[in-house]
């Protein structure tokens, strides 16, 4: 037993640290946020030139041929400059579901732009009334001729305003809740009869709601077997589930470090307020939080790295712990600096916006514990 | 001990009804959320003024209407029912109570009447950048010229300061003796030359707030509020009138009514999200909370329609209420899911047919600040440890 990380994934956390640190300060961080596109073109050319892009995927394909280690070491990193630009919407799950179900030609066509930065990726599968039920999906394709016409409506799609490329989930068999009949289709965002909306979130991210009206998919747009989606979604959003929480984990640690500098240079009473004992209780509380909630990130990586399905329920898990734990670190980094903390100049409120994110991504903590409850404690 | 509201308390419960239903109109509610914010809620003031209800907790000798403690609770319970805004608090709630406990008689005859109809508009100089839960700390200075006193400084967090007529301010008058020593209570004219107002953007992406700068503020000795270098004193009287207020069980219990309402309509593969056991479990202990919590401040009402002024008990109520605030208004964001995130100048949330999801957002963001103002609620702590439990 280790858990150590490698000699590549120690150079590729400081090489992303060192980003950060030189040209993602918190005022580069908020131009880019509110510039036209909500992010930076540059800055994904240098993930492309650094590499980070190429990391999960297979060597055969022009990859890292990285695994689930990797994913987690860049994802922490991410959260704690508070990336923006769309690691997880193009890489893990545009990318992912590339890798999961494309045929050669499909992965040809993609993977290479992606890593070199060409691509933008979007993965459309929420819908207005989904809610956390992903195979509640309304969106169908039919068959036209040797391709398909595709019609319906995506909302809050990640990456959705920029991308130029989107797998979009849609029924081709069955009724709304049915998991058998779904498929995956690849869609030029400038396609015709793609219609998008976007719209900023709280935590700088820009979405957008696309709509499709007769939209005409060759036989190639087609991306794995028809109406055998459902298992490649949910194995793709447990990686990205993963991912996610990687990236929670690095924005708690950040706010305990911010939160913890500022109690003790913070004076009040003529004493830096971390000197208080019942403050420095809480500091507490919050460092094993922190502390925990990597452990239980472990736990799950481990798990998935040697085998994806053993690690269900642990996942389920840790999206609950995570839940938890990191509403209770950015309360306490918001209290902790009172007025100061309710500001949009400071970085402590969109630390907390963005992990209020990550909680309803994907599931909140009451879908999920329910989740585990069916799983763990199954008659 | 009996809670049973009598036929005369009846009558008064259906007046209530009937002039909110006639008098707080839809075409008010939209302008409310407007940009017209500060017109809107005058007039809304406007018209509690005439019919004789803009001030609950003043004595009928100033205006005030007299009510006991069950018709204040009955018009709360009524207003947050139909989700309409509380009196704007920083004349009514809280430099109105001070000018008439603490005033001269030529404070109360040129003040309150601008307080009462509204025409103007106050706002509370109290915290400093470097003076937040150490209130006493505070360095704005006052140096006597004459017969004006001259003020220099800044303040802090001074909520709709844009819109102010008069700033109510905590000054120091003297660096002898104790830091709560040497502070005095004193209204200024926003007018006044040397005043510059800073917006601040809070992380509800609005402008409410803003810190107020004072360069040789010059203000006649005659708006000093009771005496010179005894500021504290009433300092503290408005902290403890503002503490009651911020509980604001109403808002909880109608966050509760409004989670139950989009819960049903919030679906989750099939199933209402209401009829989910762990979402249950969640709304179940918020309103078992807030059981708890509303006959706090029922004896708390009951206790100051008794004694006159509220206590350190009030630091109580200030924070089981803002956590009962803060927990519903977070529900109330998980119940939105994604939705939670999509940013008033964003998305129009009628599209996503989540058309509640917007005041979710604001409540939820600004309502952080609740547990950090009025005294954090850490401070609020020590004084119930100090004051009630004989802690030092």
């Amino acid at each position: 037993m280790n858990f150590d990380f490698s000699e590549e994934q120690q150079m590729v956390r400081d090489s992303i640290a060192r980003f950060v640190q030189d040209d993602y300060d918190w005022d580069t961080r908020r131009a880019i946020v509110a510039s036209d596109t909500g992010m930076s073109d540059k800055a994904w050319q240098t993930f492309a030139e650094l590499g980070w892009l190429s990391i999960p995927f297979a060597e055969e394909d022009g990859g890292f041929g990285g695994n689930i280690v990797d994913t987690m070491v860049i994802m922490e990193e991410i959260g704690k400059g508070l990336v923006v630009e769309p690691y997880l919407p193009t890489v893990v799950l545009f990318g992912g579901l590339i890798a999961r179900a494309g045929n050669e030609a499909q992965r040809n066509a993609w993977i290479p732009s992606i890593i070199e930065g060409s691509t933008s990726g979007a993965f459309a599968y929420l819908e207005r009334q989904s809610r956390f039920e992903v195979a509640d999906c309304l969106t169908e394709a039919k068959t036209a001729g040797d391709g398909w016409v595709l019609n319906g409506e995506k909302v809050v799609v990640f990456n959705g305003a920029n991308c130029n490329q989107i797998i979009v989930l849609a029924r081709t068999a069955g009724e709304q809740w049915d998991r058998a009949g779904l498929s995956l289709f690849v869609v030029a965002a400038d396609a015709e009869g793609v219609n998008r909306v976007d719209y900023p979130m709280m935590d700088g991210q820009r979405v957008a709601n696309i709509t499709f009206t007769d939209v005409a998919l060759n036989a190639d747009s087609l991306l794995g077997e028809a109406g055998a989606a459902m298992a490649t979604v949910e194995a793709m959003i447990q990686e990205a589930t993963i991912a996610l929480m990687a990236e929670a984990v690095g924005c708690m640690g950040t706010l305990n470090t911010k939160t913890l500098e500022y109690t003790k240079t913070r004076e009040q009473f003529g004493v830096a307020i971390g000197s208080f004992q019942s403050l420095q209780h809480r500091m507490v509380d919050t460092m094993m939080a922190y502390e925990q909630a990597k452990s239980l990130l472990f736990k799950v990586v481990c798990e998935y790295k040697q085998d994806p399905a053993s690690a269900e329920s642990s996942i389920h898990a840790l999206k609950v712990f995570i839940a938890k734990n990191a509403k209770l670190v950015y309360s306490e980094a918001t209290q902790m600096h009172g007025g100061m903390g309710i500001t949009d100049e400071l970085d402590i409120g969109h630390y907390a916006k963005r992990l209020m994110m990550i909680n309803t991504t994907f599931g909140d903590a009451t879908y999920h514990r329910a989740q585990y409850i069916d799983k763990a404690y199954a008659a | 001990m009996d809670i049973a509201f009598s036929p005369e308390e009846l009558t008064f419960r259906d007046e209530v009804r009937g002039f909110f239903d006639e008098q707080f109109d839809d075409e008010l509610i939209l302008r409310l959320r407007g940009e017209h914010f500060k017109e809107a809620i005058v007039e809304w003031q406007q018209r509690l003024f005439k019919k004789g209800w803009i001030a609950a907790n003043w004595p009928v000798e100033h205006g005030g209407t007299g009510w006991t403690p069950t018709q204040k609770y009955i018009y709360e319970s009524e207003r947050s029912e139909r989700g309409i805004p509380g009196v704007i608090p920083f004349g009514i709630g809280m430099v109105g109570p001070m000018i008439y406990q603490f005033g001269t008689t030529e404070q109360k005859e040129k003040f309150l009447p601008g307080i009462l109809d509204s025409n103007t508009w106050w706002c509370q100089g109290y915290s400093e950048p470097g003076s937040g839960s150490d209130l006493a700390s505070l360095k704005t200075k006052a140096e006597l010229d004459g017969d004006h006193y001259v003020i220099n400084g800044a303040k802090i967090w001074t909520s709709y300061a844009q819109y102010a007529d008069w700033i109510f301010v905590l000054v120091r008058t003297s660096n002898e003796g104790k830091k709560q020593e040497g502070i005095t209570f004193i209204l200024v004219d926003m007018k006044t030359p040397g005043i510059k107002i800073n917006p601040i953007i809070s992380i509800d992406n609005e402008h409410s707030l803003n810190e107020v700068e004072f360069s040789d503020v010059r203000v006649p000795v005659e708006n000093v509020v009771g005496e010179v270098n005894k500021g504290w004193t009433v300092a503290k009287a408005l902290l403890a009138h503002e503490r009651t207020g911020i509980a604001d069980v109403a808002q909880s219990k109608r966050n509760i009514r409004l989670i139950k309402e989009a819960a049903s309509a919030e679906m989750n593969g099939g199933k209402r999200l209401m009829d989910d056991a762990g979402f249950q479990a969640r709304v179940a202990d918020l309103e078992i909370e807030l059981m708890a919590l509303e006959f706090t401040e029922l004896r708390t009402l009951a206790a100051m329609a008794a004694g006159g002024f509220p206590g350190p008990e009030s630091s109580l109520l200030k924070i089981k209420g803002t956590e009962l605030q803060q927990a519903t208004q977070e529900l109330r964001m998980e119940t939105a899911a994604y939705y939670q995130g999509v940013l008033p100048n964003g998305m129009d949330p009628e599209v996503l047919g989540h058309s509640w999801t917007h005041d979710a957002f604001r409540n939820y963001m600004y309502g952080r600040a609740a547990t950090i103002y009025g005294g954090s609620n850490e401070v609020q702590k020590n004084i119930i440890a100090k004051y009630v439990l004989g802690l030092e």
